[in-house]
C-alpha cells in the first residue's frame, strides 16, 4: 500500500483510542473533559523520555506512558470531579492549559522545540493490535457493573448516590481509564511521527477528539470509531479535492458539528443500546 | 431502630436542620410533614449520608452511622426514594430495578426480590424492556420505589411520592406503602400532602424551618387544631 495511505491509517488508529477512550469518560459516565490531549501529551512525553533517555524497550515504555497519565488523571480527577458540567469542563482546560505550560518550560521536554530523533517503532500493525485490545477491553467494562455504574452516574448522579454507587470513586475511575488509554494512544504517536512538541496536545487537539466522540454519537464506542475514522480521513480526502478546503479544515468541523446538533444531535450512530440488549437476554 | 439526636445540617452557610431529634420503630410508618423549605429532604438525605451532618448523631439499631458513605448505609440497610423519582430515564425498567440491588452480588436474591417488587407492582413487569422515561409520572414512582425495594431495605425512606401525581393515583401509591409496611418494612415518609401522610402513618412529626415543632401519634396530629390550620387548608 502507498506509504501515504498506511500513514493515514495509522493516524486514523490513534485517534480511534483517543475518541473511544474519551467517550468512556464524556459518554458513558457523563463527564464533559477539555484536556484529553493533556493526557495523551503526557503519555506520549512519558514513552519518549522513557525511550531515549533510559533506554527502556518500546513496548514498556508505551505502557509507562499510559499509566504515568493515569497517574495525572487520578490527581487531576480527585479535586475536580466534585465539579459539575460546566465547572468541571472549565477545570479540566485549565489543567491541560497548566500541562502544556509545564512542557513548554522544562527542559528535560526540550521546551518549545520538544523532542526530535524518536525511534519509529510504531507502524499499523502495531496501532490496530492496540485499538483492538481497547475496544475490547472497553466492551468488557461496559458490560459489567462497573459500565453500568458509569453509565447511572451519567443518567442521574443523586439516584445512583442512592442506589449505593459511590458515585465519586466511579468519576475518577472513568477519568483514569480514559487518561490511561490517551496515555497509550500518545506513545503510539510519538513513536510514530519521531517528533513531539506540546502543540501536538493542546486544547484544539482535545477539542478534535470531543468532535469525534460528538460526531459519532455520545455514549457509543463503535460510533466514536466512526467519528475518528471521519474526521481524520475527511480532511485529506478533501485535501485532495482542493488545497483551499484543507487549509479551512476547523472551519469545516465547526459547520459539521453546528450542522450535526441541528439534524442529529444524537450523532451518527446514536447512543449504544448494549445495555438494553443485555438487559433482554438476561 | 431510626435515633437522631440533635442533628444539623448546613448548605454553605444556611442551616438547614437546626437540631432534629427523631425516632422511628421497627415496624412502623413514621412521617415527617412541613412545609417547602422546612428541611425534609434535608433530613432524609442526612440519614443516608448524602448531606453531611454537621453535628449531632444518627444511630441505626445501636451502630453510629452518622456520615458514612451512602453505600454502607444501603448496605446496612437503609434506602431512600428521592424527591422528584429520579429514575434512570434513558434505561429500561429492567436496568433501573438491577441497579436498585446494586450491592448485592448474589443473583439468585436478585431475583427474588424483583419477583417481590412485580408482585407489589404487577405493572412493572408488563413494562420490564420499556425506557424508563416514557413511563407515566405514577408508573415512575412505581418504579422508583420498586427499585429502592431490590436492596431489601430494613427502613426505606419516602421523600414526597405523591408529588406530581394525580389524587387517584397517589391513592394507590399509599396503598402500597401501606403494603410494604404490613410485609415488614419500616418506612420514613416525609410529605407535604399532610392529610395523606397522617392518614397513613402511625406516628408523625412537624417539621418547620429546621426544628420539630411536634411531635404525637398521627391521629392526634390529624385532629390537633394547629396542625389542621397550618397544614390541612382548614380555618
Amino acid at each position: 500500500m502507498n506509504s501515504y495511505y498506511v500513514q493515514i491509517l495509522t493516524v486514523t488508529g490513534i485517534n480511534i483510542i483517543l475518541a473511544v477512550s474519551l467517550n468512556l469518560v464524556t459518554g458513558f459516565t457523563g463527564q464533559l473533559s477539555l484536556c484529553h490531549a493533556t493526557f495523551m501529551g503526557i503519555g506520549a512525553y512519558t514513552a519518549t523520555l522513557a525511550a531515549l533517555k533510559l533506554g527502556i524497550p518500546f513496548a514498556v515504555a508505551l505502557i509507562l506512558g499510559a499509566i504515568s497519565a493515569a497517574l495525572f488523571g487520578f490527581i487531576i480527577g480527585v479535586p475536580t470531579l466534585r465539579l459539575k458540567g460546566d465547572y468541571l469542563a472549565i477545570a479540566t482546560l485549565g489543567f491541560g492549559e497548566i500541562m502544556k505550560n509545564i512542557l513548554l518550560n522544562l527542559e528535560i521536554t526540550g521546551g518549545p522545540m520538544g523532542l526530535r530523533g524518536i525511534p519509529k517503532v510504531t507502524n499499523v500493525y502495531v496501532v490496530y493490535l492496540c485499538v483492538t485490545l481497547v475496544i475490547f477491553s472497553l466492551n468488557r467494562i461496559m458490560h459489567s457493573r462497573v459500565g453500568k455504574s458509569f453509565i447511572a452516574i451519567r443518567e442521574d448522579e443523586l439516584a445512583a448516590e442512592a442506589m449505593g454507587i459511590n458515585t465519586a470513586n466511579f468519576k475518577i475511575l472513568a477519568f483514569v481509564l480514559g487518561a490511561f488509554y490517551a496515555g497509550l494512544a500518545g506513545g503510539l504517536y510519538a513513536f510514530f511521527f519521531r517528533y513531539i512538541n506540546p502543540n501536538n496536545f493542546g486544547f484544539m487537539k482535545s477539542i478534535e477528539i470531543l468532535s469525534m466522540v460528538v460526531l459519532g454519537g455520545l455514549g457509543n464506542t463503535y460510533g466514536a470509531l466512526l467519528g475518528a475514522a471521519i474526521i481524520t480521513v475527511l480532511p485529506e480526502f478533501l485535501r485532495s479535492v482542493s488545497p483551499v478546503i484543507a487549509q479551512y479544515r476547523m472551519v469545516f468541523y465547526g459547520i459539521l458539528l453546528v450542522a450535526m446538533m441541528i439534524w442529529r444531535p444524537q450523532g451518527i450512530m446514536g447512543e449504544n443500546k448494549v445495555m438494553k440488549r443485555r438487559g433482554q437476554a438476561a | 431502630m431510626l435515633r437522631l439526636e440533635n442533628v444539623t445540617a448546613h448548605y454553605g452557610t444556611i442551616q438547614a436542620l437546626k437540631g432534629v431529634s427523631i425516632n422511628v420503630n421497627e415496624g412502623e410508618i413514621v412521617t415527617v410533614i412541613g412545609a417547602n423549605g422546612a428541611g425534609k429532604t434535608t433530613l432524609l438525605k442526612t440519614i443516608c449520608g448524602l448531606v453531611s451532618a454537621t453535628s449531632g448523631k444518627v444511630y441505626f439499631y445501636d451502630m453510629d452511622i452518622t456520615n458514612l458513605p451512602t453505600s454502607d448505609i444501603v448496605a446496612a440497610g437503609i434506602v431512600m426514594v428521592p424527591e422528584g423519582r429520579r429514575i434512570f430515564p434513558r434505561m429500561t425498567v429492567l436496568e433501573n430495578l438491577q441497579l436498585g440491588g446494586y450491592l448485592n452480588r448474589n443473583k439468585s436474591e436478585t431475583k427474588a426480590n424483583m419477583e417481590r417488587v412485580f408482585e407489589l407492582f404487577p405493572i412493572l413487569k408488563d413494562r420490564l424492556h420499556q425506557i424508563a422515561g416514557t413511563l407515566s409520572g405514577g408508573e415512575q414512582q412505581m418504579l422508583a420505589i420498586g427499585r429502592a425495594l431490590m436492596s431489601r431495605p430494613k427502613l426505606l425512606l419516602l421523600d414526597e411520592p405523591s408529588m406530581g401525581l394525580a389524587p387517584k393515583i397517589v391513592l394507590s401509591i399509599f396503598d402500597i406503602i401501606r403494603q410494604i409496611n404490613r410485609e415488614g418494612t419500616t418506612i420514613l415518609l416525609v410529605e407535604q400532602n399532610a392529610h395523606m401522610a397522617l392518614s397513613t402513618a402511625h406516628k408523625a412529626y412537624v417539621l418547620e424551618t429546621g426544628r420539630i415543632l411536634m411531635e404525637d401519634t398521627a391521629e392526634k396530629l390529624l385532629h390537633n387544631e394547629q396542625v389542621r390550620k397550618a397544614y390541612l387548608g382548614e380555618a
